[in-house]
């Protein structure tokens, strides 16, 4: 239907000429229904059928232009080409000036406009929480001053500036006679002078610059609100009183009120983000309805601050910033999937329809009143004093700023200076009767908001190509540039987190710590406080401890031989990246390469064999590593998008690489406790892995597939389910009974002290004494330690100037420096196996809740931690399993 | 926090760090005080054991490879000048090459300087060779996929 909008086709004319007739009868429809409603008067019998146009006309003719502005977007959208050169948004626009025309044309009247209620009400509210519930919180808040700046000082500046320069060419005479008086112009100048959020992310969000770049705009435009606000409220009243009787205390007012207004609307919205995350705390029985508390409550702090008079735009995107951590914590991973589209389809529709509308609002010759110098100096002026505010700022914070903002950045972000619909909102509410000029007003800021979003939207893409904005783009880069690429992603983020560079640290501490101490505890269901942050903080802890004590063992050893294993070395993700428990192929490998080493003499075809059969393991390693592969932080910093959902990379990763670790614990705790047939599970578990994979694989969000299967498991193997606490559907009461199945079998051998934990050692050694026969176990490599410390002050030199290439020959039984290292970590004293473990119990102990039910799970957990043969040191088992 | 960390910091201590790495007064202040606050156990300088108590660098594959850079030839402590020298070859090369001083040392973030440290990392054995064992090694952690397309280029 809308197809006479998409440039190409030469069937254009035709459909266009469709589209008249249709939307020319719409109105006549509307006459036509008057008919029967007479009709209708005069029988007075019953009938069958009868056509109650007025009765459905409000909500019908809604519903027509949201199917219209939809189809559109579809039709945009099948044309690749259009769309990425031409921003949505003004596409919008044009086929809003269309319609318009079409309408206007046909009834002479223009019915349908932008009202500043509906707006305010209905098509804002989606879209900023839409923002603050999506919002990159680490990113805005680690940029926070400089938003702030933007958003405050740079909205005033243009304000002011805008609005004296508009009035000084006035006075000079250029604009000829008009009933303006100063104040008009500042109220002119501090509702044109607000960077609009939907129109900014509607063209940032097709330009992909960098990301800091993004926030800084970004958030500057949700931000402004509070101030555009206030210097509207303020023009707007002293131009009521008349300029004479604005007395000095009005401006002390106006300055104050600013603060209120900011601050309340703040206020306001982190007190209703308190409340949503409260009640989505409680509603495990009522999953069916979750998304509507964070609908309806979200929106009543935007109704309770603007009925109150705060910034509705503040109080909203703070609502939306506050309780996402919390909301989607507490919330099912179905409701949270249902949030999250629900919201993006209400913000992405509601700008359509703003954009739609600004196109169709524009077409009322009522409203137009032309003044060539003011509408052309008016976007002089705002551009110009954009670039300049901007300019000045970014001097002032690169004083102050850790990364820096370019000239470039500068030049992108004073033309990204986009206007849009609230300016256009702003206007409309004005009082005719107080503002003289208001249809002078109207028009300019209609022609300031088209030239923005239509010509600095088409063109600002090929200035960001022009001026080669950093952008975050993707293209296939080549092998070596990918390979060295990823490891100085890496770098760079471990300097970064050396460095600390990435926010407001200290800040940031203080503040999690206070929100691990109360809020989360207030806020969010037990079950998620533990399977969230608590349990992988512990684990992280655990795993640096245990990383460190090795390293000591090691030093009390006198020898770091173990160190230089070149296979594990530079692990110092203990855990993290262990690869899965002893996988079939590697055993299978092992087998193979021991056959070839024992019965084949011949030194090349030997060497050949093994090297197919590296080959092999290679493959078998490259599948392992690419499960335990998580990629640098820098890949996976995404953006805020309206249009598309990106699942949180890292969390999942977080979960996953603790999901994986901790059954793989499990598992080996239980085959050397309970004597089950290792192969066996193994097998089982690599096929369940798999199995999950695929499933993960496809489909985008891998969470919600994964429920069944792990539900099924959890039943089969109840002790397993500590491993996946969230997955299970009514989790928080089948985890319970998993830990106290735990911690039933805790009973027996550990108990709260460290020694009793200690002796819980032995009763395991005569369980898995014979694994130690089998060859996953002999092969393991002889080292220990996966904190590689290779310059560690040692009294070791000869092992320190051994040549690297052990690499490769730790992996091949044959080499003789790694065989002479076995025995010896053998004969590694119990003692300092047992003195590390009962350590890491201590520090357990710290970590813990003082919740006594679940502790003892923990210390199990704990305990399950050297399952292998008591003599070997902690790490052995992970070792043991590498198949590197 | 922040204030103290900036007053217990010497001005002419100051000056010199600012002269040899090239970082900014604010940048150093800023970085003082994440020294100090990775600084356990507050006696001025960080052992390995400080760095490892990053949480994000212990998930980071190369991240004890970093943590060994930031330490000379056998030792197991660093000063903040040590540490600020080391994150000076992260800066940014300065392009406009005014160099003030040409007789007096290469500053640490030239792109010379950039490139020897990174051979650094991947020079486990300091013989001044990346062998392919190594490059491996760092690669290997990093991504298999591009491990495997070495060894089959080979």
């Amino acid at each position: 239907m809308w197809r006479g909008e998409s440039p190409g086709p030469s069937w254009g004319p035709l459909l266009a000429l469709v589209l008249v007739l249709t939307l020319g009868g719409l109105p006549r429809v509307g006459g036509f229904e008057e008919e029967p409603g007479g009709a209708h008067g005069a029988s007075q019998g019953f009938q069958v059928v009868t056509f109650k146009w007025h009765h459905v006309q409000d909500p019908y003719i809604i519903a027509l232009w949201i199917l219209v502005a939809s189809l559109a977007k579809i039709v945009f959208h099948l044309s690749h080409k259009v769309t990425s050169v031409v921003p949505e948004s003004a596409l919008l626009i044009v086929l809003g000036l269309v319609l318009g025309g079409i309408v206007w044309a046909a009834d002479h009247i223009a019915s349908f406009t932008l009202t500043p209620t509906v707006f305010f009400f209905y098509l804002l509210p989606p879209i900023v929480l839409d923002a603050g519930y999506f919002m990159p919180n680490r990113l805005f808040f680690g940029n926070l001053g400089t938003i702030l700046l933007y958003a405050v000082v740079g909205t005033v500046w243009n304000a002011a500036t805008t609005g004296l320069s508009l009035y000084g060419v006035f006075l000079s005479g250029l604009m000829g006679e008009l009933q303006i008086g100063l104040l008009d112009f500042l109220l002119f100048g501090s509702l044109i002078a607000a960077v609009d959020p939907v129109a900014v992310l509607a063209v940032f969000e097709e330009v992909h610059v960098n990301e800091v770049l993004f926030i800084i705009v970004f958030g500057e435009s949700l931000l402004n609100d509070a101030v555009t606000v206030v210097l509207y409220n303020v023009f707007e009243s002293f131009v009521t009183l008349g300029g004479d009787k604005v007395t000095g205390v009005d401006c002390v007012k106006g300055i104050v009120s600013f603060f209120v207004v900011s601050l309340g609307g703040t206020l306001v919205g982190v007190v209703f983000a308190f409340l949503l995350s409260l009640v989505t705390r409680f509603t495990k029985h009522v999953r069916i309805i979750e998304p509507g508390f964070v609908f309806v409550i979200s929106y009543l702090s935007y109704l309770t601050s603007e009925m109150l008079s705060l910034s509705a735009i503040l109080a909203i995107t703070f609502c939306g910033i506050c309780c996402q951590k919390y909301v989607k914590a507490n919330i099912s991973e179905q409701s949270a999937t249902t949030v999250r589209y629900t919201m993006k389809m209400l913000a992405s529709g509601a700008e359509t329809i703003i954009f739609m509308f600004l196109g169709i609002s524009a077409v009322d010759p009522l409203i137009w009143t032309w003044n060539t110098a003011f509408v052309l100096l008016t976007l002089v002026f705002i551009s110009v004093y954009r670039a300049i505010g901007v300019v000045l700022q970014t001097w002032i914070l690169n004083r102050y700023r850790m990364v820096q903002l370019e000239p470039i950045d500068q030049v992108v972000m004073s033309y990204g200076g986009l206007r849009g619909a609230v300016a256009y909102a702003l206007v409309v509410l004005l009082d005719e009767n107080k503002v003289k000029e208001k249809n002078l007003f109207v028009s300019t800021t209609i022609i300031v908001v088209f030239f923005t979003v239509i010509f600095q939207g088409l063109t600002i893409k090929p200035l960001v190509q022009w001026l080669k904005v950093k952008r975050s783009e993707q293209r296939e880069p080549k092998l070596n540039e990918k390979l060295h690429g990823r490891a100085f992603d890496h770098i760079l983020s471990a300097i970064e987190d050396i460095s600390g560079q990435i926010g407001h640290n200290y800040l940031r501490d203080k503040w999690s710590n206070f929100d691990r101490k109360f809020l989360s505890k207030v806020l969010m269901r037990r079950s998620a406080q533990k399977s969230r942050d608590r349990i992988l903080n512990v684990f992280h802890e655990l795993n640096l401890k245990d990383a460190i004590s090795y390293v000591a063992e090691g030093e009390r050893r006198g020898s770091l031989a173990f160190i230089r294993s070149p296979s594990t070395d530079n692990m110092v993700n203990v855990d993290f990246s262990t690869p899965r428990p002893s996988t079939v192929e590697a055993s299978v490998s092992y087998l193979l390469r021991e056959n070839v080493s024992a019965v084949c003499l011949d030194m090349q075809s030997l060497e050949q064999r093994r090297r197919s059969i590296r080959d092999t393991e290679d493959m078998v390693t490259h599948h392992t590593l690419q499960q335990y592969l998580y990629k640098p932080r820098q890949e996976y910093k995404h953006l805020y998008s309206r249009h598309e959902l990106t699942p949180n990379e890292n969390e999942k990763q977080d979960k996953e690489i603790f999901h994986r670790t901790m059954r793989k614990r499990l598992e080996s705790f239980k085959s050397a406790k309970l004597g089950i047939n290792q192969n066996k599970k193994a097998a089982k578990l690599y096929k369940r892995e798999r199995a999950q994979k695929r499933r993960n694989s496809s489909i985008p969000n891998g969470k919600l597939p994964v429920e069944s299967p792990v539900h099924n498991f959890t039943i089969k193997e109840k002790d397993l389910e500590l491993s996946d606490p969230e997955e299970a559907p009514d989790y928080e009461a089948e985890t319970r009974g998993g830990i106290e199945f735990l911690a039933s079998v805790a009973k027996d051998t550990a108990s709260d002290s460290p020694a009793g934990d200690t002796g819980s050692d032995t009763p395991l050694i005569g369980h898995s004494s014979p694994r130690g026969g089998s060859p996953a176990v002999s092969q393991q490599p002889p080292l220990p330690a996966r904190l590689p410390r290779p310059h560690a002050p040692s009294p070791a030199p000869p092992e320190n100037a051994a040549p690297v290439p052990a690499a490769r020959s730790s992996r091949e039984p044959g080499a003789g420096p790694t065989q002479g290292a076995g025995p010896e970590r053998r004969a590694l004293p119990a003692a300092h196996a047992r003195s590390a473990a009962a350590r890491r119990v201590h520090s357990r102990r710290s970590f813990q809740r003082p919740r006594a039910r679940r502790r003892p799970a923990l210390l199990k957990l704990a305990s399950l931690q050297p399952p292998g043969p008591a003599e070997l040191p902690p790490h052995a088992l992970e070792q043991e399993e590498t198949p590197l | 926090m922040g204030s103290r960390a900036s007053t217990l910091l010497r001005d002419e201590e100051l000056e010199e760090i600012k002269k040899e790495t090239g970082f900014s007064h604010s940048q150093i202040t800023c970085l003082y005080s994440r020294f100090t606050s990775l600084d356990k156990g507050e006696n001025g300088t960080l052992s390995r054991e400080d760095f490892q108590r990053i949480p994000e660098l212990a998930i980071n594959p190369l991240g004890d490879r970093i943590i060994n850079a930031f330490f000379p030839e056998g030792e197991d402590q660093v000063n903040f000048r040590g540490f600020m020298r080391t994150l000076a070859h992260f800066r940014p090369i300065e392009d406009n090459e005014k160099s003030k001083d040409v007789n007096g040392p290469e500053p640490l973030n030239s792109r010379s300087n950039k490139l020897h440290f990174a051979f650094r990392l991947y020079d486990l054995d300091k013989d001044d060779k990346i062998s392919r064992d190594e490059l491996l090694q760092v690669l290997e952690k990093v991504d298999v996929e591009q491990k495997m397309s070495i060894q089959f280029l080979h």
